[in-house]
């Protein structure tokens, strides 16, 4: 007994220090530091994307595998009113949507930078409609807008009686677009407010001061130091704001599906009712597909038309 | 008629002062106003939310006899609905169970990746940090489709751990740049002075930078936290059995049925489904706004 557990302790130590020292070869530590985040991301995101991409090509359904139909999906698509529709809507509410979000979060984050007490307990307050999840706010929305019990309608017709009839919000098309860009700037302003403050928080006050000095007025002040040195920080949290209100879901989803007759349908929305509800796999990629240009569109012009500063300054890209 | 006598000669009063009342004025006007609006319009929806979970429907449904905006006598019945008539608590559990799974998974891929490219600096590392932060940029709603059959090619489809695989599709590329710039801000010597004394990589990864990166862990596993509890198009598409959906999903789907809503208990779902966040959230708000505000600076 003895004998046989002697040179165990040896042995453990040599394969020890044998793993140790594999561990602590760099190359092979840097494959094993790197591998499940390129493995996940490799497997549900870079796969998924080139599979998609094929499958807009596809004719593919749920349960059956399809064939390269080349141009097909798209040919379709471009002579069918409901994707005109829904480009339309996507685009249409992307534009309104951000330019709400960033007018009233620009203004929101100007006020958050003022000295008053309760500061940071207010800024956390600002942030919930952030937080908390969009189907479960979305659906508060949903019932404020309900036809009936609008709280809305009861305010403008029961207590300050400015109108006579309840709001048809969701049952006509045009009150209905409206009333998803006004829940989604809802959701959106916490954001820009509350990143936009940490780019305003950045901003030295010595240059206010300089420019008081020199008799700047208030809204120069803003015009030429708060706004110019916001550029680089409204360029990225622009680029994510449109990416993710152009690809928006869960709001449309919750609140209208799509409806009435269709007119609120974001690519998205199109693209879920087709590829999985419709069960048509390549017609929904092709949708989805679809997105792709006007992304990279959104994003390039976004990106470089408001980050200007760093290539007409020379400074380093870091 | 009174008021347009009075008006003048409270004017004239305040005259002397005026410098002083214009400033006060003027900050109230331009400042608080404008932030209460906001602040109130911000809450209204929670608020409204609230209201109707705990009002019976008798004046859910009456405006008239009832103030809309108060409660005159509360009740637990939308909520007592929820949690014994259906399978809400079953719901919570599932989207909990995924929630961590998937924060687990994706804060060790992400803090290894993280300390990959920042720390052991390779040719190349600024390019796989690009590609990961170029992954943030792809959005869920045209992953859905393809990532569909992707899952079922694996045969999980209608399982909660083909939720906790795809969902660190968007927490890596999130944290690993949170956790990028936490550890860029943990000065290098300390670790220098580890493998003088003959520490391995690893050891100084768990003993050193870890325990330094705290508060970045933090931030990161709260934030994947609560961006899995309220992903919503993934475990829609993924997901079809009522039992083993998660809380957004389950309360729209499961919960809304025909033409006459249940709003007392669909608000009751939405506000208990909210808590959990709320709740963290508010627990570490400071890590939150730090980490948000952080991965837009980065």
């Amino acid at each position: 007994m003895s004998v046989t557990t002697l040179p165990s302790p040896a042995l453990a130590q040599r394969q020890q220090s044998w793993l140790v020292r594999l561990f602590d070869y760099r190359p092979f530590l840097i494959v094993m530091c790197l591998a499940p985040a390129i493995g996940l991301l490799a497997v549900f995101l870079t796969y998924p994307l080139g599979l998609g991409i094929w499958l807009a090509f596809t004719d593919t359904t749920i349960g059956r595998r399809g064939i390269f139909v080349g141009l097909e999906n798209f040919q379709y698509l471009l002579t069918d009113p409901l994707w005109w529709g829904a480009v339309f809507y996507s685009i249409f509410y992307t534009a309104v949507a951000t330019f709400g979000k960033f007018a009233l979060g620009f203004w929101l984050a100007l006020l958050l930078n003022n000295h008053f007490p309760f500061k940071s307990l207010l800024r956390a307050i600002v942030l919930l409609p952030w937080i908390v999840p969009t189907v479960l706010s979305a659906l508060a929305f949903w019932w404020i807008y309900d036809p009936q019990f609008s709280i809305i309608s009861y305010l403008l017709v029961d207590v300050l009686h400015w109108r006579t009839t309840n709001i048809d919000f969701l049952g006509t098309p045009w009150p209905a677009r409206f009333s998803l860009i006004a829940a989604n700037i809802w959701r959106g302003i916490p954001f820009v407010a509350i990143s936009l403050l940490a780019g305003l928080q950045t901003i030295s006050p010595s240059l206010y001061e300089a420019a008081m000095l020199d008799g700047a007025s208030a809204w120069q002040r803003f015009r030429y130091i708060t706004f110019p040195m916001m550029m680089p920080i409204l360029a990225i949290v622009m680029t994510f704001s449109i990416i993710f209100t152009f690809t928006d879901f869960q709001l449309v989803y919750a609140i209208t599906r799509g409806g009435p007759v269709n007119s609120t349908h974001l690519l998205a929305t199109l693209a879920f009712q087709r590829g999985i509800a419709g069960g048509e796999l390549g017609e929904g990629a092709a949708i989805a597909v679809s997105m792709i240009p006007f992304l990279v569109f959104a994003t390039l012009f976004s990106y470089f038309g408001l980050a200007r500063r760093k290539w007409q300054q020379g400074e380093a890209n870091d | 008629m009174t008021d347009a006598v009075a008006q003048p000669a409270a004017v004239a009063n305040a005259a002397p002062d005026t410098m002083a009342w214009d400033s006060r004025a003027r900050r109230v006007m331009m400042i608080y106003l404008p932030l209460s609006c906001f602040v109130l319009i911000l809450l209204f929806p929670f608020y409204w939310m609230a209201v109707t979970a705990f009002k019976p429907n008798a004046e859910l449904l009456n405006y008239k006899a009832h103030n809309p905006f108060w409660i005159t006598s509360p009740t637990l019945a939308h909520i007592k609905h929820l949690l014994i008539d259906t399978a809400y608590p079953r719901w919570l559990k599932t989207t909990m169970f995924v929630a961590i799974g998937a924060t687990t998974l994706s804060l060790f891929a992400s803090t290894l990746a993280a300390y990959a490219i920042e720390r052991l600096r390779f040719r190349g590392s600024p390019y796989v940090g690009l590609g990961i932060y170029l992954a943030y940029l792809v959005p869920p709603s045209i992953l859905f489709i393809p990532l569909a059959t992707v899952v079922v090619q694996f045969g999980l489809f209608d399982s909660p751990l083909a939720l906790i695989l795809v969902y660190p599709t968007f927490l890596v590329p999130f944290c690993t740049w949170l956790l990028i710039g936490y550890f860029k801000s943990i000065p290098y010597e300390l670790e220098e002075c580890a493998l003088v004394d003959g520490a391995t990589r690893l050891q100084i990864l768990r003993r050193i930078t870890l325990p330094l990166a705290v508060p970045g862990l933090i931030s990161a596993g709260i934030f994947s936290f609560t961006l899995s509890w309220n992903e919503f198009i993934y475990a829609l598409a993924f997901i079809q059995s009522g039992a083993n959906k998660t809380v957004p999903v389950a309360i729209l789907t499961e919960l809304v049925t025909g033409d006459v809503y249940q709003w007392g208990a669909l608000m009751a779902g939405s506000l208990l489904g909210s808590l959990p966040v709320a709740i963290f959230y508010s627990l570490f708000v400071d890590y939150y706004v730090s980490s948000l505000t952080g991965a837009v600076k980065e």
